[in-house]
């Protein structure tokens, strides 16, 4: 763990770079959670410190952002706080101008929003994720973010931070969510190409984060040949690679219409696209396509059936129900506040528990595409 | 168990029928005896074990899990073995996974009773995809999207033989097939079947084609058609059987050797004699004239029949061939030969639900085509043509016997709403239902009248479904509805093969075999067909 204990650490003190914030609050002789972190329609705001975390609608004066994904990360804040990466993540996906100003977190660097040490940690969901801590007055509050406890090639794992109250998402928060191990999953995408060496293999993935760690996965298997991927994806490959991460061979997955004979050289291969993208003219051009599909909703095979998904890879970003249940007994907070997702059973959960546990129906942290 | 519950996971989700078999194909060349056997049998359903309801499961799932959680996951997933599999919560120290020749060949032999305790002892040894294939199979019914005919198909790629050779051995052979097995691998000779009342692989007939499309050398010329080398007979609208009789075992086969059986006691019991009959299977109306197609299709969908049913709409043979008779094989016989064996022997049979298709008689093939084109009744679908000297042959051999059917009809109806369809075509509209013009007292409207999923190549697709996304109204669901006016709309020329009265659709009209003949994107929408246009079909 890194508990880089040291105030202001990088740059400029966070009061000229993070936009301004009131003066001293006033201190309550009883302090509720509520005073630190409360749910409004824009989000979770912090009133001593006057931000909002992940805010749902664009256009707040000051946003924490835990991470890159486009129902957290918005574009058209005043100032944003993130990890070096998740900011990075953003002016790929928005432009430079995605906010007023930036200011850089790094993991375990505290930063002073007025009264409130804000410190982000990593949360294992995509490189850069975090977790949101905040202090004041002796009070720890932990907004997870999106998170996953399993292992990861593309990003830091999890740590478990001691709080007094631990806000969970809950995307996958139902016990029909158990995801199985990666490389079985991956495995039985290979085996696929082996059965049906014929047809192209089209593979969606949300293009930050699943695809990457996909195509890494991928590689971890063996798989060392060509990987093509759908225009969409290119910058955020890149990225993975300036940071990092190495990618192995790809190559754009582009095809002039009607040429069928072209189309040949897919057969056989791994086409990652955008979810969205497996449902277009585009993946007719591809020949005879096994659509694939890497989410933790291909647990259900219902949900993969109505999708036309003919080979579903359970590969999520999210904790499912073990790591959720598991991740809050070991955290053993004296609340657990549940955010986006199904906070109806993992409250329930907390019910039979003995723990206490508040469902804050947030709304706007809606997974568009699936993670 | 981890290999059968990958293959039907896979089958569930595959919509290819040529992708079907390959899974299955390498599922037989990768799996061993017995498994191999008892994973065909349950694909087949063939698989007689002691099932578990699945209210019992249910019970077991919430002495373990809290009623409450089971339920919001049970209402989110909307299928109970899937919620079960998935949920089942892991035991430390469970057995061993079981494979699945251990599974079946344990059950089989245990009470119902024991079968909910050692489904809740394998529930625990297996993992979630396990635990769903044992769960599909245990509560009867896989449903994985694959017919006997299929899996049967399977097996013969895998053995590289013609599905009729395993068809006529299939009602002789037990699961796990061994002695099958064996053959296809090519370690022992082909089995010879001792069983009683076995299927006959049928003979099958070519459309008889219009100048156009005629290819190849043996397409026939329907000018060259003469009464002297080909009997004509009536295409009855039925479904085509074999009913076996041999000794007390009596038995009704579709033409793909499915036993029908148990859906037809009143046809089996009147199947008292030692023959084997090539006929089509039809339901009488209580005054005797024979039902409609929709009302079979009733019949055949049941696993048993009421005897309220069996009054209502009894079923009945109408013969073509005979292929044995006692212990003597006809079918090397000419038809010419057979027929006369045919004749001799439906009027001795002493019932009312066998009778004789009659031949046709006809001078030249002009006089053919009149028959074809305008048959007498409507439960006719056209004429059949068989060469007087052929042999009963198993399969489609050329040059033999012709199916000519009559035209199909053809309207011009309007579109109007539009479903995306299933597997591949889910990311299309490709689901289409039309209408045609009905007058109102506040002047002319669509009625919806049938709905066609197929008849267009996959680039009429396409442009179908650029449309249906360019002129929505409307969306409910998966569903659309489009623009569809007198000013504007895309009129879909449609055919198919007959139509009935029906009180279960909407309109009171059922359409059948109906697909997109041609795309008339020249057409105006207020020039399609009108509900009268479809009334006076009726009446013909
Ligand atoms: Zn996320
Ligand atoms: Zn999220």
């Amino acid at each position: 763990m890194h508990f880089i204990r040291a105030k202001h650490e990088i740059g400029a003190p966070a009061s000229e770079e993070f936009g301004e914030w009131p003066a001293r609050a006033h201190i309550c002789s009883m302090i509720r959670p509520e005073d630190l972190l409360r749910p409004t329609p824009k989000g979770l705001y912090c009133p001593p410190g006057d931000f909002y975390i992940d805010p749902v609608r664009s256009g707040v004066d000051r946003a924490v952002v835990s991470h890159g994904h486009s129902d957290h990360a918005r574009p058209g804040h005043g100032a944003v706080l993130a990890t070096p990466e998740t900011l990075e993540a953003m002016s790929v996906r928005y432009g430079e101008a995605f906010a007023g100003s930036r200011q850089l977190a790094p993991y375990g660097a505290i930063t002073c929003i007025g009264d409130v040490d804000v410190r982000l940690v990593p949360a294992g969901h995509v490189m850069g994720s975090a977790q949101v801590e905040v202090k004041w007055k002796g009070l720890t509050m932990v907004c997870t973010g999106d998170y996953k406890r399993r292992a990861d090639p593309t990003c830091r794992p999890f740590e478990v931070i001691p709080c007094n109250i631990f806000i969970s998402e809950a995307t996958f928060a139902l016990p029909v969510f158990r995801h199985p191990d990666s490389p079985g999953e991956v495995a039985k995408l290979l085996a696929s190409i082996r059965a049906f060496p014929d047809r192209a293999h089209l593979l969606g993935a949300y293009a930050f984060g699943k695809a990457q760690r996909v195509i890494r996965e991928i590689r971890d298997a063996g798989y060392s040949e060509t990987i093509y991927i759908h225009g969409a994806m290119k910058a955020l490959c890149d990225m993975y690679e300036r940071l990092g991460v190495d990618l192995g061979p790809l190559e754009p997955a582009t095809l002039e219409k009607k040429q069928r004979s072209e189309s040949q050289k897919f057969a056989g291969k791994i086409i990652i696209c955008p979810p969205s993208a497996s449902s277009t003219t585009w993946a007719q051009l591809f020949p005879d396509p096994v659509i694939a599909f890497a989410s933790g909703w291909m647990n259900i095979r219902q949900r993969a059936k109505a999708g036309g998904i003919e080979l579903p890879l359970v590969l999520s970003d999210h904790a499912d129900w073990d790591e959720l249940t598991n991740t809050v007994r070991e955290v053993n907070p004296e609340e657990l506040w549940v955010t986006h997702g199904r906070d109806d059973a993992l409250a329930r959960w907390a019910e039979l528990e003995g723990r206490r546990a508040r469902p804050l129906h947030l709304v706007g942290h809606e997974d568009e595409t699936g993670e | 168990m981890q290999a059968f519950a990958a293959l039907l996971e896979r089958l569930v989700l595959t919509p290819s029928r040529n992708a079907k078999l390959q899974l299955i194909c390498d599922y037989l060349r990768h799996t061993s005896d017995p498994s191999r056997g008892w994973a065909l049998a349950a694909i087949t359903g063939d698989l007689d074990i002691p099932s578990v309801k699945p209210a019992a499961i249910r019970e077991l799932v919430v002495s373990r899990v809290d009623p409450i959680l089971f339920n919001l996951s049970y209402k989110y997933v909307g299928d109970l073995a899937e919620t079960i599999s998935l949920l089942w919560p892991p035991r430390p120290g469970a057995n061993r996974a079981p494979d699945l020749a251990e599974v079946i060949e344990t059950l089989m032999e245990s009470t119902k009773a024991q079968g909910v305790k050692l489904v809740e002892g394998w529930l625990d040894a297996l993992d979630s995809a396990g635990r769903w294939a044992l769960l599909k199979f245990v509560t009867g019914g896989l449903r994985v999207g694959v017919s006997a005919r299929l899996a049967r198909q399977a097996a013969a790629d895998f053995g590289k033989v013609d599905v009729a050779e395993i068809e006529e051995l299939w009602h002789g052979m037990a699961p796990p097939y061994l002695g099958l097995f064996a053959w296809l691998e090519g370690s022992a000779p082909k089995p010879v079947s001792s069983a009683l009342a076995l299927f006959r692989s049928p003979m099958l007939a070519h459309p008889l084609l219009s100048k156009a499309e005629r290819l190849d050398a043996h397409d026939l010329n329907p000018s060259l058609i003469s009464p002297a080398d080909f009997a004509a007979e009536w295409k009855w609208d039925g479904v085509r059987v074999q009913l076996v009789s041999d000794k007390s075992v009596r038995r009704l086969y579709t033409r793909n050797g499915d036993d029908i059986s148990k859906a037809f006691p009143d046809l089996l019991e009147a199947a008292d004699f030692d023959a084997a009959l090539d006929g089509e299977l039809l339901v009488r109306t209580p005054e005797g004239g024979v039902a409609s197609f929709n009302e079979l299709q009733q019949r055949l969908n049941r696993k048993t029949v009421s005897p309220k049913q069996m009054i209502d709409r009894p079923a009945m043979l109408r013969a073509y061939d005979i292929l044995q008779e006692g212990s003597e094989d006809l079918r090397p016989c000419s038809f010419h030969d057979r027929r006369r064996r045919l004749e001799r022997f439906v009027v001795s049979l002493d019932t009312n639900r066998i009778d004789l298709s009659p031949l046709v008689p006809f001078s030249g093939a002009m006089e053919l085509e009149k028959l074809r084109r305008s048959p007498p009744t409507r439960d006719i679908e056209g004429v059949m043509l068989k060469r007087w000297d052929a042999p009963y042959l198993a399969g489609r051999p050329a040059g033999l016997w012709y199916k000519w059917k009559r035209d199909a009809f053809l309207i011009d109806a309007v579109l109007m709403y539009a479903q995306r369809g299933h597997g591949k075509r889910s990311r299309f509209y490709s689901d289409f239902t039309f209408g045609v013009w009905r007058s109102t007292p506040e002047g002319d409207e669509l009625a919806p009248v049938g709905k066609a999923y197929f008849g267009f190549t996959d680039r009429e697709l396409v442009m179908l479904d650029k449309y249906v996304r360019d002129h929505t109204i409307e969306r409910f669901g998966p569903v659309r509805s489009v623009t569809a006016n007198k000013h504007q709309g895309l009129v879909l020329e449609v055919a198919f093969e007959g139509l009935q009265r029906s009180p279960r659709h909407k309109s009171g009209l059922a359409m059948r075999f109906p697909r997109i003949h041609r795309i008339r994107w020249d057409k105006p929408a207020r020039d399609a067909d009108r509900m009268e246009a479809l009334e006076s079909l009726l009446a013909v």
